[in-house]
């Protein structure tokens, strides 16, 4: 019924009303609830409604999601409804969830690590935006995904306790054990995977020993970048993996300028955010409209200070000096999205062997 | 024969410890406590059939098992649709073999300093002993990777004792799940300790129990009792701990719980995911049951051997060395939290009204569905409140999002992240309501049914006032946890709602690790509001 009710009625509005009737009685006392909570309170629906998946960091206080649903609802009469979920891969298991009743017209925040699976759901449409002007490293041809921003990883380290930070990974690998690193787990984080697949590049069939060398280095596997972060900005070692542009944060809103990233000379892994749109979704045209809209300078102006995050798309407004401080990686490495799909079960297997023991 | 013979007689008949008619409630003080026993065993017996058989009685266990099913069921519905096959593997029993070690080691560390401090507590008076007691409400409301934090502050490489242990591995992992568990079993294993009779300690008084006596006739029966309710409880809540186990252990400690994140997570394998829960599922309630056969195979006292009782000292020389170890444990910590916040202190209103908000009506519910499973004692609602603990959340929340997720409402969405909270919070409610009951059932069952009173104003008269400070108990446990929940609101909440939890998650998130430590602050300070409103509520007829 309500797949039906979707198409009848053409909008998710129509279909909450429906609903709301049909389940009648039992759901007074919820409504009830609700309603005592009004912080939460439900949102305003007149105009066409965008609905947008993303993860929660973009849109919370901190993040460009306020900004950038001013400035794209001024183009339109429409309104952007943020569902936020917990990150990149929560999104795409939202999409798995969902299936071909998701009710995302655009899902912003997948990574070209995810991107390969997003893809075989067959779900998403074509862009249609001309995306070779991006300024992403290495270039943009994929026509279903439009990029939004990228980072290149980082080990980021702390100048006043390290004087001497490791050059290349293979001197972070050998290196004194007695200098930890703080890392992320691959099975649960963005970042953790980041740095698996760099030890792949780098080390190819050697990455298990690699890691069996560098796991005396390892102070603890975080769950996430938050936790391992906060370790590291507690001192609690004076290395922890994160993103180039990392140090910048502390420049401007902290104005601390001992944490460094580190340049590796055999290149920087590369995480490019992507956005794409739903092919049956009733907004496709909307759709459209703002995947051309996150290229534009009132999408990419947000993002250097809020998602600091290094922009994909053309500014108006200068880079924050800070960010030209910011380590340049000389060499980009990158998996494509199908070969990261193909074999990440087998690399984290082969990881949890080396480390886990 | 009047109480104190009773007592005494039952004592000497080695009987367990059983409270006579002269409680301390008002509506007692001029009736007979103790009308013929032939006349009674009847009508208390058909007192006992209107409970079985009141809605009262049935609708709890009804309503929490179709809320479980209602997650599990979709959920294999989606698996038997999507195909995909697990196999077992020795990864699996090297994880389950790690779950049970750390979970087993850190419970018994809980449970057994816990029960010792909470004995030591009710035992000794010093300077700031309530502010402490209070204190012990607070760990249970932070979310773990601020109570990882607090602890490193102390202990970590770079922490006040900094090098003195290592907190990275096993050891982390026991000394965080103890920070976290210790307080709570002290809190569980108090409320167990209020629930004696007063006439057992006067009585042990005239006979000049020894020390160890006391301990062993009068405390140990009611300790006892609730020890593996409490035991298994915290091994639940251990065996589940996520953030603590691997931030500090890492990938080399890895719990079923992680495994089952992770296959829902990464991999996106939910045969997989279900059969991961499945296996924590049986082992626990294996553990969990075994532990409650163990209680009642060594019934409560054996209290034979009362004529050895010698005259002793009475000083507690034990108890302070007790309680200055539990404040070793749980004090630094919480000071580290607050002077690393308090200088970054931030006010966001809507997050501190959405959690009190989402707090207040998760407790109410809890309390509602606790009432009649803590009332009637029976395989049916220990398998219900077992049942609330096991399944993971985070299969329960996938559930009821696949079952939901075409009813597209904001207020379904609240309503459910205030259902699962208080779903989780209920073997909790439930453990703090037990004793009471047991006591208060047996006190009042006979008494009622001689004055037929029943229903309403049974709760109305005898229940509630009796109630007032184990249901003051059971409502701030509920609420703290509710409080301290980041995985309902995260795993359903995505209409923007921010609690203050989740609110310390996405400012660490943006490295705004300062203002995650002001937030956790005031976290913390409305958990010790509470507990002091709790405390004043539950005293105040005393």
């Amino acid at each position: 019924m309500p797949a039906e009710g979707l198409k009848a009625c053409g909008t998710n509005r129509c279909l909450s009303i429906i609903q709301l009737l049909a389940i009648g009685g039992m759901m007074k006392k919820l409504i009830a609830t609700a309603l005592t909570l009004l912080p939460f309170a439900a949102y305003a629906q007149a105009k066409e409604t965008l609905t947008i998946y993303t993860y929660e960091s973009f849109v919370s206080e901190w993040g460009p999601g306020a900004k950038i649903k001013t400035a794209f609802e001024k183009t339109c009469d429409c309104d952007i409804t943020w569902v936020a979920l917990g990150d990149g891969v929560a999104v795409l298991n939202r999409l798995k969830l969902e299936g071909k009743d998701t009710k995302a017209d655009v899902v912003l925040g997948l990574d070209t690590n995810i991107t390969d699976e997003a893809r075989n759901l067959g779900l998403f449409g074509k862009h249609n935006v001309d995306a070779s002007k991006t300024k992403v490293p290495g270039g943009w041809s994929d026509a279903e995904f439009v990029p939004f921003d990228y980072g290149h990883f980082a080990v980021v380290y702390n100048s006043e306790t390290m004087p001497n930070p490791p050059k290349s990974l293979d001197e972070l690998v050998n290196g004194d054990p007695a200098q930890k690193i703080i890392l992320e787990d691959p099975r649960t984080s963005t970042p953790g995977l980041g740095f698996l697949l760099w030890m792949k590049t780098v080390y190819g069939d050697k990455a298990e020993v690699a890691w069996k060398k560098l796991k005396p280095r390892i102070l603890t596997t975080a769950p996430g970048w938050s936790e391992a972060y906060a370790l590291f900005t507690k001192g609690e070692a004076p290395m922890v993996f994160s993103y180039v542009t990392s140090p910048a944060y502390h420049i401007v809103a902290e104005n601390v300028t001992k944490y460094k990233a580190a340049e590796f000379s055999e290149g920087h892994y590369l995480q490019i955010e992507v956005a794409g749109l739903i092919e049956a979704s009733p907004e496709k045209v909307l759709a459209q409209k703002f995947l051309s809209f996150i290229l534009s300078p009132d999408f990419q102006n947000e993002i250097p200070t809020t998602n600091w995050m290094m922009p994909a798309g053309e500014m108006t407004t200068p880079l924050p000096e800070a960010f030209n401080t910011l380590v340049k990686p000389a060499k980009t490495l990158l998996y494509s999205p199908a070969e990261v799909n193909a074999n990440r079960k087998a690399w984290i297997d082969e990881w949890l062997g080396a480390v886990g023991e | 024969m009047n109480g104190w013979g009773r007592l005494v007689n039952e004592v000497l008949n080695n009987r367990p410890l059983r409270p006579s008619g002269t409680s301390p409630s008002k509506l007692e003080g001029g009736l007979n406590p103790h009308p013929p026993s032939a006349m009674l065993g009847e009508v208390a017996n058909g007192r006992r059939v209107w409970w079985d058989r009141s809605c009262l009685s049935y609708c709890s266990p009804v309503v929490i098992l179709s809320a479980i099913l209602l997650g599990l069921v979709p959920l294999l519905h989606f698996a038997f649709t999507h195909d995909a096959t697990f196999t077992f593997d020795t990864y699996i029993w090297k994880v389950l073999w790690f779950t049970l070690k750390q979970a087993f080691l850190s419970s018994l560390i809980s449970t057994m300093l816990g029960l010792l401090l909470a004995r030591a507590l009710a035992r000794t008076e010093f300077y700031g002993k309530s502010f402490f007691v209070n204190l012990l409400a607070l760990p249970q409301a932070m979310p773990a990777i601020v109570v990882v934090l607090a602890i490193t502050s102390i202990f970590g490489a770079n922490g006040v004792l900094g090098g003195w242990f290592n907190i990275y591995g096993l050891s982390g992992i026991l000394l965080a799940h103890v920070f976290f568990n210790l307080p709570l079993a002290t809190r569980l294993f108090g409320a167990s300790l209020q629930n004696i009779p007063h006439e057992n300690f006067r009585l042990a008084e005239q006979l000049s129990f020894s020390n160890a006596a006391l301990f062993r006739h009068i405390e140990w029966p009611a300790l006892q009792r609730d020890l593996p309710r409490i035991f298994g409880l915290i091994f639940l809540l251990c065996a589940a701990s996520f953030v603590i186990v691997l931030t500090l252990g890492g990938p080399s400690a890895t719990t079923l719980e992680v495994a089952i994140y992770q296959s829902l997570r990464q991999d996106f394998d939910v045969p997989r995911a279900l059969t991961l829960s499945t296996l924590q599922i049986i082992v626990c309630a294996i553990l969990v049951m075994a532990a409650g056969k163990l209680a009642l195979h060594h019934p409560a006292a054996n209290t034979y051997k009362i004529e050895k009782i010698r005259k002793q000292n009475q000083t507690p020389w034990l108890d302070y060395p007790v309680v200055a170890i539990g404040l070793a444990i749980i004090a630094p910590p919480l000071m580290a939290l607050f002077v690393g916040g308090i200088a970054h202190l931030n006010f966001n209103v809507q997050a501190l009204i959405s959690s009190i908000a989402i707090g207040s009506a998760a407790t109410v519910f809890s309390l509602a569905l606790a009432w009649p499973l803590a009332r009637v004692q029976n395989n049916i609602s220990q398998i219900t409140t077992l049942a609330a603990l096991i399944v993971p959340p985070a299969v329960i929340a996938t559930g009821w999002f696949l079952a939901l997720r075409h009813f597209d409402s904001v207020a379904l969405v609240v309503g459910s992240i205030i259902a699962l909270n208080a779903l989780m919070a209920l073997p909790f409610t439930v453990a703090t309501l037990t004793p009471a009951f047991a006591q208060m059932t047996k006190q009042h069952d006979q008494l009622c049914a001689q004055l037929n009173l029943n229903g309403w104003w049974r709760f109305r008269i005898v229940d509630l006032p009796m109630m007032r400070r184990p249901l003051a108990q059971a409502a701030l446990i509920t609420f703290v946890m509710a409080l301290g929940d980041l995985t309902a609101v995260t795993l359903l909440g995505s209409q923007g709602i921010v609690t203050l939890p989740s609110l310390i998650h996405s400012q660490m998130g943006h490295y705004r690790g300062n203002d995650a430590g002001g937030t956790a602050v005031i976290l913390a300070t409305l958990c010790y509001i509470l507990t002091y409103v709790a405390q004043k509520i539950g005293t105040a007829n005393d």
